[in-house]
């Protein structure tokens, strides 16, 4: 393993999201709406978009998990609180691609404070704490569920989510 | 030679600094001996078990045989053709819900399971449940983790016909009453299963002395290999259970449309087994034997002792589980006020220090809590006082960024 500083994966910015998140909660009237959940560490991210036309009008999030995933959370959030559905889209692969190349790539100043999450891709095995608010996202705007089918606890299956990761079976 | 110098996976160091493995209920590390073992099989003796007239065959199955035997003794078997190998406990959870259960549970049967359970001692009952009409029912936990056994007599009904439940419980480390649950079962005529995973490496288990029917158990947290493992199980129960998989090794004749079966154990053990496996598994026993499961029961209460209270002393960090060291054995589930799990074992990992952070295949423990996770550090015998002081320097280091609670 390369000796990588903590310091670039706790930063100021990230712990003030996740003690102070921004959007977190649900919206009375929404169009759309997601929840992922990794069940490898439980981490859970639900959010609510209130759709006008191509617009994203509002959106908040409602989960539980680490630093990573919950700051993460709010900042994509903030980021595309009222912007066209595309731009968050764009915002979300621009992000994805930010996960995956590393720290040597500039990050897209169009990612606002989510370029604070850089550090996390040099932590592999947190990459998808990263991620998860944006697989919400994606589930939400593109094949998202939609209000009305986003299913009960299923007894054996779990909840409706999105399996990013390898199940773990030890003790 | 010192015994944690026989662990060649612990001289390593991780980014930078000297590992400090603490992710034992998870798996335990390997001994010089095993890994001997193993490569021995397949240097000299690898042929295939049970079949070959030559020489290479009759070592391997000597060897195969010799093992089984031992790990009979090993866990107080009367006779080691009640010894099933399997690739671990769930494997041999699976095969007795699969063979046992599928033949004998019916419309308004009750398993009665515990709360405390790993997914591996709950998900084979919910499959075999749904296919079968049982029911299944649980003995809750107090706020300790500990089984609350005042509810057994209601929870035992005639309708009972098995109570599956874990010796100790790999994310809080409980040690449950297994004879007592035992003895009120056999009360209602119900069996009663236990799900040995991290009660064999750590002390000595008397399959005869617990009065249970099915004892499962892994071999890669006993300093064994992965994929090895076995079921113990009365010989009338596996005499009267039908084949769980059907292949080589298993049959006495086949012809057209029907067969017949081995004797146990083979009955049992379709295909190839995991020879090596089981040979290493065999050297493992050996390992921990001479070492000695008292010395190996002390040293594991001192550092849970020492470890508990250096928390203690730390502050701001709850500990879940019980508090009275004759319940509890060398596993430490905890949470550290608004350091999630997952961020505790990054800063650790980013020292050398692996410990898990999970819900810990125990998703209803978890719900009990009513937290969605822990960080969970574990002893084994090649653990040191040490090993405390690096992990409590690590969580002071989470304490720095996080912030105190």
């Amino acid at each position: 393993m390369v000796e990588v500083p903590l310091t670039s994966l706790y930063q100021e910015l990230i712990l003030e999201h996740y003690r102070h998140p921004r959007n977190k909660g649900g919206l009375a009237n929404h169009t759309v709406e997601a929840h992922v959940a990794n069940p490898v560490c439980g981490d859970e991210v639900k959010i609510q978009i209130l759709l006008d036309g191509g617009r994203i009008e509002e959106i908040a999030f409602d989960g539980q998990g680490c630093s990573i995933s919950q700051a993460s959370a709010s900042m994509m959030t903030a980021l595309v609180k009222e912007t066209e559905r595309s731009e968050a889209i764009r915002l979300a692969d621009v992000f994805t691609d930010m996960m995956h190349d590393g720290e040597d790539a500039s990050p897209d100043k169009s990612l606002g404070d989510l370029r604070a999450l850089q550090g996390v891709s040099k932590f592999p095995v947190r990459i998808r704490c990263a991620l998860l608010a944006f697989d919400a996202l994606r589930n939400a705007l593109g094949e998202g569920l939609q209000v009305d089918s986003v299913g009960e606890p299923d007894p054996v299956g779990g909840t409706v989510h999105s399996d990013r990761s390898e199940g773990e079976t030890t003790h | 030679m010192a015994l944690r110098a026989q662990f060649p996976a612990l001289a390593q160091e991780v980014g930078g600094h000297p590992l400090v493995y603490l992710d034992n209920a998870a798996t335990s590390q390997k001994p010089q001996s095993v890994l001997d073992a193993l490569a021995a099989y397949y240097e000299d003796d690898n042929a295939n078990v049970h079949r070959g007239i030559h020489e290479l065959s009759r070592r391997a199955t000597t060897a195969f045989e010799g093992a089984r035997v031992k790990l009979a003794k090993f866990i107080g078997a009367p006779d080691s053709a009640e010894l099933v190998w399997t690739r671990g406990t769930t494997e041999a959870i699976n095969l007795v819900a699969s063979s046992w259960g599928m033949d004998t549970l019916g419309d308004g049967d009750e398993i009665l399971l515990s709360s405390l359970e790993h997914h591996s001692n709950i998900v084979p009952w919910q499959l075999v449940a749904s296919r079968t009409g049982a029911r299944l029912r649980y003995i809750e936990m107090d706020e300790q983790g500990r089984l609350i056994l005042d509810y057994l007599p209601e929870l035992l009904t005639d309708r009972t016909r098995l109570v599956a439940v874990s010796h100790i419980s790999n994310a809080l480390g409980t040690v449950n009453p297994i004879r007592e649950i035992a003895d009120q079962a056999k009360q209602v005529g119900a069996l009663v299963l236990v799900d040995g995973a991290q009660a064999v490496p750590h002390r000595r288990v008397d399959v005869q002395e617990l009065g249970c029917d099915f004892y499962a158990f892994s071999g890669h947290k006993m300093c064994g290999p992965t994929g090895s493992g076995g079921l113990w199980a009365r010989r009338s129960l596996l005499e009267s259970m039908p084949p769980y998989q059907g292949g080589g090794e298993m049959i006495r004749m086949v012809e057209r449309d029907t067969s017949t079966w081995a004797e146990i154990p083979h009955k049992f053990e379709a295909g190839t087994p995991n020879i090596a496996g089981a040979i290493a598994l065999g050297a493992a026993a050996d390992f921990l034997d001479e070492v000695g499961f008292d010395a190996i029961a002390e040293h594991e209460r001192e550092l849970l002792s020492y470890a508990l209270e250096r928390l203690d002393d730390m502050g701001g960090i709850t500990v879940y589980g019980p508090t009275d060291l004759d319940e509890r054995s060398g596993v430490i589930s905890f949470t550290m006020g608004d350091a999630h799990p997952h961020d505790i074992s990054t800063i650790l990992d980013s020292r050398g220090i692996a410990i898990r952070a999970g819900h810990h295949c125990a998703q209803l423990v978890m719900q009990h809590f009513g937290i969605s996770a822990t960080a969970r550090a574990s002893f084994y015998l090649y653990n040191s006082t040490d090993d405390v002081d690096r992990l409590i320097e690590g969580l002071a280091s989470v304490k720095e960024i996080f912030g105190p609670a």
